[in-house]
């Protein structure tokens, strides 16, 4: 399977099935459309009143030698080879820890119906949030890494206990060889410098939200009291970025269909002088007035590569950030298997409520049909975690035929399940946005090869 | 090569031989929480 496409006067080849990316000129650009189709004479004779025959026997010679090399028009060799970790008794290795589902602002956007997932205001208690630390090191089999997120709600609005938990887990980590990785993710209204100091000893990650721009912000984050979330807010992030050396954390927003124009967003918080930065589309139910659009597409396509272009200068000026969504290792990315099988919910990673139940991941809760089990009774319905683990992309049809499924993992599970009522049919414009950031990902590491 | 210049190399394949340790981060943990991205994790086996 080939991609093709072209950006600001830079064209990308992209075999899927090896990996490889190649930046072409028009010839070679031209070319491969037709490659297997026709033969040298043909080929030759279509295209040699544009270009010089020399060329294109020459850039046909290239081609041929990509070809030989597995570069070229390589086919998949993945789906049989996925089928044997399907087969492997499915592990836990992650878990989102709801440690409460009360919040200190009441987010228009929030997926989790401002912050209570539909549900009552409930803490974690220390006795649930270590027994999800029992359970996850008895799910996990061999992993040593195993990752916890305290989630909410807001977490520090329990942060007491996020502690007790971490300091449990801490506990008993050696003894079973596993190495936890916490992370939090906060809205920053509480931080302060004694959070502040603990969350560095601690969190592996930091994860900080908010939108862009003080009324972009505003407009969607706020209190009860409607009051915007901005001005507290800043300030604390900066804090926290630079006493992490401005690694190690991401300042996180969403975009909806108030702010299309997001990358003003992303380049406001860069200008905040945050070097890790996520800014993502809206995920909301249709009826939304904020909900994207497909008409929006086009506009985000121009806004992607409006913010792909000026952070290539940037980071030619020495002043670059790094957007998370344009990150991309081309080198040593990751594996196959982990690019293939999708993002693990429902099988190795989940979530937990307050009061201990286990959902496939925090999109899910409060669905009850999407009950699982409980960290005191363990995983229950053991088909449902089956059914999870076999969403990977050959599952889905549009997957399967899809270019970008080894750099998307088959998208969101959740969200499809919001639009289609079934996991394994996607979202689309989820899809497309996403098509668009890793080709807007590859521009920028040809143009900073250049 | 005159017309091509590639910027990687076949990494896919290669993969298959360490592939699913499971060692990794989970996507859904990094930063976006409602969306999937893995081309940009890091592999724990380099």
């Amino acid at each position: 399977m080939i991609h093709k496409f072209s950006m600001d006067g830079i064209n990308i080849v992209m075999d899927i099935y090896s990996g490889a990316i190649h930046v072409v000129d028009d010839i070679v650009y031209e070319l491969v459309d037709y490659y297997k189709k026709y033969d040298k004479e043909k080929l030759i004779n279509k295209f040699k009143g544009k270009y010089k025959i020399e060329q294109i026997k020459e850039a046909l010679e290239e081609i041929e030698e990509l070809e030989k090399e597995e570069l070229l028009f390589t086919n998949d060799l993945y789906e049989e080879y996925l089928e044997q970790f399907e087969k492997r008794n499915p592990i836990v290795k992650a878990l989102c820890l709801h440690v409460t589902h009360g919040c200190n602002l009441k987010c228009k956007y929030c997926f989790a119906g401002e912050g209570e997932y539909g549900g009552n205001r409930a803490l974690m208690s220390a006795e649930v949030g270590k027994k999800a630390i029992d359970f996850l090191i008895k799910s996990s089999g061999n992993r040593r890494n195993l990752e916890v997120d305290f989630f909410g709600g807001e977490p520090l609005m329990n942060f007491e206990v996020v502690k007790e938990i971490v300091e449990y887990a801490r506990s008993i980590e050696k003894d079973y060889n596993k190495n936890f990785r916490f992370t939090i993710t906060t809205n920053g209204i509480l931080l302060n410098d004694e959070i502040q100091d603990y969350i560095n000893k601690n969190m592996y990650n930091v994860v900080l939200s908010i939108d862009g721009r003080k009324e972009v912000n505003d407009k969607m984050r706020y209190t009860a009291n409607h009051k915007g979330s901005y001005d507290v807010i800043v300030p604390k992030f900066k804090k926290l970025a630079d006493s992490r050396n401005q690694t190690d954390y991401y300042v996180r927003g969403t975009f909806t269909r108030e702010n299309l124009d997001f990358s003003e967003d992303v380049l406001h918080l860069a200008d905040l002088g945050f070097k890790q930065i996520s800014v993502e589309p809206v995920v909301a139910p249709k009826e939304m007035d904020y909900a994207l659009k497909e008409e929006d597409l086009p506009i985000l396509y121009e806004q992607y590569e409006k913010l792909a272009k000026e952070l290539i200068k940037r980071k030619k000026e020495g002043k670059g950030f790094n957007f998370f969504h344009f990150m991309i290792d081309l080198t040593q990315g990751p594996c196959v298997a982990k690019r293939l099988a999708g993002c693990g919910s429902g099988s190795e990673y989940l979530a937990v409520t307050p009061e201990g139940d286990l959902y496939p991941c925090h999109q899910f809760v409060g669905l009850e049909e999407f009950k699982m089990g409980s960290v005191f009774e363990g995983i229950k319905n053991k088909s449902m975690q089956k059914q999870f683990q076999s969403c990977n992309v050959y599952a889905k049809e549009e997957c399967r035929n899809c270019w970008a499924k080894f750099y998307c993992s088959g998208g969101c599970a959740a969200n499809a399940y919001q639009f289609h009522k079934d996991i394994n049919v996607p979202y689309k414009i989820g899809c497309e946005l996403e098509k668009k950031r890793i080709e807007c990902a590859i521009y920028i590491k040809a143009k900073l090869a250049e | 090569m005159k017309h091509v210049k590639t910027l990687n190399t076949a990494t896919l394949k290669k993969s298959m031989a360490k592939s699913g340790c499971g060692e990794c981060q989970t996507s859904c943990q990094s930063a976006c929480k409602t969306s999937c991205t893995v081309a940009n994790q890091s592999c724990e086996n380099h």
